[in-house]
């Protein structure tokens, strides 16, 4: 078991997330940064599905109960293992009673606590990613108490992986022309690709919007599909980018869809980082 | 209605799936002619596809990896197009969904039939009497997109969204009819509640309802949605379909 002694700001359990359920209007949901969650399994050898630990901006405080091997990605932090200084990037062993706590959270938004052969809640539809209404719980609260199983044969090697951490400070998101883009006017597309725009404070797991304006001339449209990294042009002309616990439908021009990898770079922006869109072909 | 009629439009939407849309509009024929597709999509690829997900007017078909060649892709998708939908197509469900509409459980019904300068019997008469048809499952879980709205009863969503729709909440917006099958925001005028659930996770199917299926409301006295209420909680509650 590892005990929740404080929950951070919105603490979950991720895993890669629930596909194949969209008919029934249920979202993807899944690690917000895949590249740091999938990252940390393949640090601990793990199946690339298993089941982390998901902070946002203030991270949790965890106790451990049983012997396993840890391994901190995503948000850049200096983590303390009972007040000791420990690595990022590294498998750690951890021992019975061993409190991991992150401090001074530097860069990016989302970390992740990943665990020899990952954390072991329910699996609901497939997925123990944890959303509101599908899972008994949305997120992680202070006194939860989270199983995991033990593992023993962890020997601290000499040997380590060096991991670059720059494309947290990448601003340019590749993206490819969405259904809607030709629906624009020439004009309209220099400013989306020339602009500059910066997070807003109104983003979390469902979407993150950019504080500029675009102005918009489309039309209303009916409801249509959409997926994380789908980029919609709101009426008021502000763009909303769709994540990973987004609907399954939206009624909004889909200009733009983000590639897999600047998925993972925009969730890592902080509000009022800037980011600008680097038009692709497939 | 022949495919030929229907021009499908074929896009890359990301690293792994395409879109194929076709006009916007809502409309049955269409609708059938989706499902069909669909079908046969879902039969042709089998576990090389996570899922299809089904709108109004588009299929958005998601690849369990990167899509290696797109123009191979688009050569399969067009060839699974059949050449007319079959005629012997399977029956259709019928679900009757009873709805109380009745001021004491649905008080928000009194301004909304002042605001159509109805009176609240005209209003549960217009919204009882069509067979709406179900499109898809979006927005939220459970929450079925409807066609066959009366035009009287059209009416635009409200300009400040109210901050909590309860679940069960049978509403109108702009000119869709809808139930919220949970909890959520919402800026629809709600009508009237539904005891029925629209999605959960412990039964199999999740839904009830597929995509295809009419919907009726029924008009229910306080009395009898009360004694529904007490029928689904003793887990003796059973909603059967009629079939047409």
């Amino acid at each position: 078991m590892v005990e929740i002694l404080s929950s951070g700001m919105y603490t979950t359990i991720q895993d890669n997330g629930r596909f194949g359920f969209s008919k029934y209007g249920v979202p993807q949901s899944g690690a917000m940064d895949k590249r740091s969650f999938l990252l940390a399994n393949a640090l601990l050898g793990n199946d690339e599905n298993c089941a982390v630990i998901e902070w946002m901006i203030m991270p949790p405080i965890l106790k451990f109960y049983e012997e396993s091997v840890i391994v901190l990605t995503g948000s850049i932090c200096d983590p303390y293992m009972n007040d000791q200084p420990v690595k990022f990037n590294q498998p750690l062993g951890v021992k019975k009673g061993d409190v991991l706590r992150l401090k001074n959270v530097s860069k990016g938004v989302f970390g992740y606590v990943g665990i020899k052969n990952g954390f072991c809640t329910n699996i609901v539809l497939n997925s123990r990613s944890q959303y509101k209404s599908i899972t008994a719980s949305e997120k992680l609260v202070k006194t939860d108490m989270i199983s995991y199983s033990s593992y023993c044969g962890f020997s601290t090697s000499l040997s380590s992986v060096k991991i670059e951490n720059d494309w947290l400070d990448q601003e340019g998101l590749e993206v490819y022309p969405g259904p809607e883009y030709d629906l624009l006017s020439d004009a309209e597309k220099l400013s989306l690709l020339m602009g500059n725009f910066t997070i807003s404070n109104e983003s979390s797991r469902m979407a993150i919007s950019l504080n500029e304006e675009v102005g918009n001339n489309l039309t209303s449209m009916i409801s249509v599909p959409v997926l994380p990294g789908t980029v919609q042009l709101t009426p008021s002309g502000r763009l909303i980018i769709l994540m990973r616990d987004c609907q399954t439908t939206g009624g909004y021009p889909r200009i733009f869809q983000l590639s897999e990898e600047a998925i993972n770079v925009i969730a890592q922006k902080r509000v009022k980082e800037n980011v600008k869109f680097r038009l692709s072909c497939f | 209605m022949k495919n030929s009629d229907v021009k499908f439009d074929y896009k890359q939407y990301s690293e792994n799936s395409i879109l194929i849309q076709t006009d916007a509009k809502v409309d049955e024929n269409l609708l059938n002619l989706l499902i069909f597709y669909k079908k046969s999509i879902e039969e042709f690829y089998g576990k090389v596809i996570v899922e299809v997900i089904l709108s109004y007017n588009s299929l958005l078909i998601l690849y369990v990896s990167t899509i290696e060649n797109i123009y191979d892709s688009f050569f399969e998708l067009k060839s699974l197009v059949s050449k007319e939908v079959l005629k012997k197509s399977v029956k259709k469900r019928l679900w009757n969904i009873p709805v109380c509409y009745d001021v004491n459980v649905c008080p928000e019904i009194v301004p909304f039939a002042d605001q159509k300068s109805m009176s609240v019997d005209e209003i549960i008469s217009l919204h009882t009497t069509p067979l709406y048809t179900i499109h898809f499952i979006g927005f939220l879980p459970g929450f079925l997109y409807l066609s066959g709205l009366d035009k009287k009863l059209i009416t635009p969503r409200k300009s400040n969204p109210s901050r909590f729709v309860e679940k069960g909440s049978v509403a109108i917006g702009g000119n869709q009819t809808g139930i919220y099958p949970s909890n959520s925001p919402g800026g629809w005028h709600v009508i009237g509640r539904t005891l029925l659930s629209f999605f959960d996770v412990n039964s199999d199917p999740c839904c009830f309802a597929t995509p295809g299926d009419r919907i009726k409301f029924i008009s229910v006295t306080v009395g009898e949605y009360n004694d529904i209420g007490l029928s689904i909680a003793n887990e003796n509650y059973q909603l059967v379909p009629e079939y047409f």
